[in-house]
């Protein structure tokens, strides 16, 4: 049968069908017979002692089922929630690791931080007597500014006195100090980037089941890794056994990472439904996941620059403090140092570079990875840095940069990182074109003649992804491997089913996972069943983040196809009555080379499992092969990115006008999938950038606690994007040259659209405002600017 | 309790509701249509949307008891008899309005309404009508495209029809 050349061709998505008919699969949507609902009381204060926990009323109220507190965690003996991710400071201790109990035990310390949980007939009940629990808090002071935490007194565990997780550093410091020394500028930047809260569309949902008859507990949750939740959970929480634990994550409606973490309520249903024998199902509320979901990014840096005179980069030191939160989620302390700190040579050739972050603890909700964890920071930083060098030398943004670029690949940065290959002249040159770079001057002006400033603002990132050759992470203190696995099932009449152990959360893996299969195996895509979710049907996989689904786990689906052909050749050369190596696989055909006798891929397969002609001496029947790939190196996507923006002087406000991207993926699959990744980071990188923040005050309330307050983007805040995805440089070293491009939007876009707004001000001596740049914030900068100007 | 029924889809259905239920639960919990989503619980994000008597509305903000009686409309019925895609749900196959589709049935029923409002609206319009609609995934770049590609083929018809 015909079919088109699949790869890199815009397939239309088949898990389309189901959402748009409202027959998605979503967590929520789930019912077990018998279920109960869970509903958390959750601690409104951000630090204090716990005193007592009075369920009496709550439990006797109507409905319920029972009520359960840290007591009975503790009565329990169960684990703590665990962290995946060991960093080892700059003196070679481990870092300081505190417990994480599933309901606080003696404190609390964030608010948010879950007390106890009602079990009752129905929700409305559960939440009911919630309300009847008389809980004994007394206030401590909380911790909140990183940057007085070390010395406030007050510490929220009692294992770091000074609230510091670890102080780690990367590069060469004597190196670094010797550039700054001969350097005939030096440029200094003191920011933060700011926290977020990933805010998926689908509030996160748990249910647990056990049944007694044969002691299996399932899980039901929305998950981006089903099989590292069985893990952790599994192993360190509620020692179950993983061959009677099944995780099942169906449809995810939505993660950017807040859904890959194993979480507290995960393990309380899973622990609940065995102790009561009944479901226990728990969906969060938006407010909930507000103080209940890891939040994102919240790094505090004080960066410099050292240049030459004539703009070449000599060396870049950064200071950072990053919130681990109030505890340790599951990668939280890799985000800051090996995701961030490695990728702060950037695009560029600076022969020294030195990173010291400081991981604190505070009374807030726990910070973990969020869509580019790590690489929006040092893109950030980098970015920033470079553009307010070239306010201060006088030179134009997209000169600074070229005079530094990396030109000869591989590359091995001074920061522990061997880029494979890049070209990042192609998507500076590309997206100067498609933004009329040049033609800048005279929208300008045509701005001004409407009253508004118009500012360009450029961005050129380079990130690391495609987590990760396992060793390398080990080696780096991950507690786990970063391989990917498949199963390709061929069945008897030749269709495919797939198990891979990615897992789509809006990815359309369906759809172009089949698309990698139907190309190798020359079948119709249609033939072709796409799995994933369930541990129960999947081998061990590592789940679906760091765009590394196509690069780790389509790699291990064509390590899986390769198995499968090779199979495939001994039984075609057996029914061909030819050597093997005479076979060749080509668009669904075993033919003998340089003949035109062959055998269909539906036949060979046939023969397979029906094996009555068929080399049974030297090979098995069936037709069913499973891959584990561990990748060689990270992945290394670039591009560069122009924002265009108006600044209304009067009101602060500012519109992105323009949005223009470059990126280079290496090879594309479905470049409609691709493009769609792409506006998507956008859109939450712009939101970072100008509207979006998870505010604390002093007493560690979270003011921004809901969409009231929480800015998330809407359509009217963003424009139409021009995106164009190069044809690029496929990667080197996995077998579909693919680098990803989930997590590339949000890590170069939130420089570009600062950039921008500083340009449009530059006039007005402004050279820095902290993200989000809300119209009251470059309200403020222009107020003062003009202040600081008329006294000079 | 109380029962209640309404049309759904054109089917008569009916259901028990306590005073405090809102339609978003008695359509996913009594009567078992989960295509309708919660996302919020501050009546911003409109993964919610129905239509109440021909007008778009977010079933967390109204009683099931309001709207007894009444005729509702969700995302369930939007396909046509014979199962395939309608005009608006097709669009936006096409264009890839859509990532992990939680938000999906709301701008469906959101654009719905526009579009019978508003046969030919600008980017600037669709863009403001949906600020009702929150999406996380797709940056709102294609469901723009969905709108507009969806208004380009229902006045086509329209005009075919004159």
């Amino acid at each position: 049968m015909a079919r088109d050349n699949v790869m890199g061709t815009p397939v239309k998505r088949r898990e389309d069908l189901r959402f748009l008919k409202g027959k998605g699969r979503y967590t929520d949507d789930m019912n077990r017979p018998g279920q109960t609902y869970a509903y958390i009381l959750r601690s409104w204060s951000a630090h204090a002692t716990l005193n007592n926990v009075d369920t009496a009323a709550a439990s006797a109220a109507p409905g319920v089922v029972r009520v359960f507190t840290g007591k009975d965690i503790e009565e329990a003996g169960l684990g703590s929630v665990p962290c995946g991710w060991q960093i080892t400071d700059k003196h070679g201790e481990p870092m300081k690791e505190p417990g994480h109990p599933i309901l606080a035990i003696g404190k609390v310390r964030h608010v948010g931080d879950p007390i106890a949980v009602v079990v009752a007939e129905t929700y409305q009940q559960a939440r009911d007597a919630a309300e009847m629990i008389d809980v004994d808090m007394t206030d401590l002071p909380a911790v909140v500014d990183m940057r007085t935490a070390e010395t406030c007194g007050n510490n929220v565990h009692d294992e770091a006195t000074d609230n510091v997780c670890f102080d780690w550093e990367l590069g060469d410091a004597a190196a670094t100090d010797a550039a700054f020394a001969n350097a005939a500028h030096v440029t200094t930047l003191e920011f933060v980037n700011n926290r977020l809260v990933a805010n998926p569309m689908e509030p996160r949902c748990a249910i647990g089941d056990y049944d007694e008859n044969d002691g299996q507990h399932t899980l039901y949750t929305t998950s981006q890794n089903p099989h590292v939740i069985r893990l952790l959970m599994g192993a360190f929480v509620l020692s179950i056994p993983e061959h009677k634990l099944r995780v099942y994550a169906p449809d995810v409606g939505g993660g950017f990472g807040a859904k890959i973490f194993h979480y507290a309520e995960e393990a309380f249903v899973t622990w609940a439904a065995a102790q009561i024998r009944r479901p226990v199902k728990w969906t969060s509320d938006r407010s909930e996941a507000f103080i209940s979901d890891a939040h994102g990014r919240d790094h505090v840096t004080k960066a410099e620059l050292a240049l030459d005179a004539e703009g070449k980069f000599l060396g870049l030191r950064a200071d950072t403090y990053a919130n681990m939160g109030a505890y340790l989620s599951t990668f939280a302390p890799a985000v800051p140092t090996w995701l961030h700190g490695t990728l702060l040579a950037g695009q560029y050739a600076t022969p020294a570079v030195h990173c010291r972050v400081r991981a604190m603890f505070t009374n807030t909700v726990p910070v973990d990875a969020y869509r580019g964890a790590g690489r929006p920071e040092a893109t950030y930083l980098l970015e920033r840095i470079i553009n307010k060098a070239a306010q201060e030398m006088g030179m134009d943004q997209t000169e600074l940069r070229r005079k530094n670029f990396i030109r000869t690949f591989p590359y091995n940065t001074p920061v522990a990182l061997e880029y494979d290959t890049g070209d990042y002249d192609a998507t500076l040159d590309s997206v100067m074109k498609i933004a009329d770079y040049e033609g800048f001057a005279a929208r300008k002006a045509e701005s001004a003649s409407r009253g508004k400033l118009r500012g360009i603002g450029l961005s050129c990132y380079v990130e690391a992804c495609g987590i990760a050759p396992s060793s390398l992470v080990g080696a780096l203190g991950a507690r786990a491997g970063l391989y990917e696995a498949a199963t390709i099932r061929v069945n008897p009449t030749g269709s495919v089913s797939v198990m891979t152990g990615s897992h789509s959360h809006g990815q359309g893996h369906e759809t172009t996972f089949a698309q990698v299969v139907s190309d190798a195996l020359g079948i119709p895509e249609d033939q072709i069943e796409i799995i994933h979710g369930d541990t129960d049907k999947i081998p061990f996989g590592m789940g679906t983040y760091g765009s590394r689904s196509l690069a780790v786990g389509g790699s291990a689906i064509v390590k899986a196809v390769d198995k499968v052909v090779a199979k495939g050749k001994k039984i075609a050369a057996h029914l061909l009555e030819a050597a093997e190596s005479d076979i060749v696989f080509e668009d669904g055909q075993y033919k003998v080379a340089g003949t035109d006798r062959a055998k269909a891929f539906a036949e060979v397969s046939l023969a397979a499992y029906v094996p009555h002609n068929y080399p049974i001496e030297e090979i098995e029947p069936g037709l069913e092969e499973t891959a584990f790939y561990d990748p060689k190196n990270f992945t290394y996507p670039a591009g560069s990115y122009l924002c265009e923006v108006e600044v209304c002087p009067e009101t602060g406000k500012v519109e992105v006008v323009a949005f223009h991207a470059s990126d280079d993926f290496g090879n594309v699959v479905n470049p409609m999938i691709v493009e769609g990744q792409v506006h998507g980071g956008l859109a939450q990188g712009i939101g970072q950038a100008m509207l979006e923040n998870a505010a604390y005050d002093e007493h560690g309330q979270l003011v921004a606690g809901s969409y009231m307050d929480y800015a998330m983007p809407l359509a009217g805040d963003l424009p139409s994007f021009n995106v164009v995805t190069e044809e690029g440089t496929p990667c080197t070293h996995n077998p579909l040259g693919v680098k990803g491009c989930g997590e590339a939007g949000a890590i170069g876009s939130p420089p570009a659209l600062v950039n921008a707004v500083v340009n449009a001000l530059a006039d007005h001596g402004i050279d820095h405002i902290d993200m989000p740049l809300t119209p009251l914030r470059v309200w403020t900068a222009i107020q003062n600017a003009s202040v600081r100007q008329a006294a000079e | 309790m109380a029962t209640i029924s309404m049309t759904v889809n054109g089917k008569q259905m009916t259901g028990e509701a306590q005073g405090n239920t809102l339609l978003v639960e008695f359509l996913r919990t009594e009567l078992k249509l989960t295509g309708t989503h919660v996302g919020c619980d501050t009546s911003q994000c409109g993964a919610c949307v129905v239509h109440v008597n021909g007008e778009s509305v977010k079933s967390c903000s109204v009683f099931a008891s309001a709207c007894d009686g009444g005729s509702v409309s969700t995302i369930e019925g939007m396909a046509n008899d014979d199962g395939t895609l309608g005009v608006i749900q097709n669009a936006f196959q096409e264009e890839h309005g859509l990532q992990c589709g939680f938000c999906t049935p709301g701008m469906v029923m959101s654009i719905a309404e526009l579009l019978k409002v508003n046969a030919q609206p600008t980017e600037g319009e669709i863009r403001e009508w949906l600020k009702g609609n929150i999406c996380r995934c797709t940056g709102y770049h294609n469901i723009v495209k969905a709108a507009q590609s969806a208004a380009a083929t229902l006045s086509g018809a329209a005009q075919a029809a004159e």
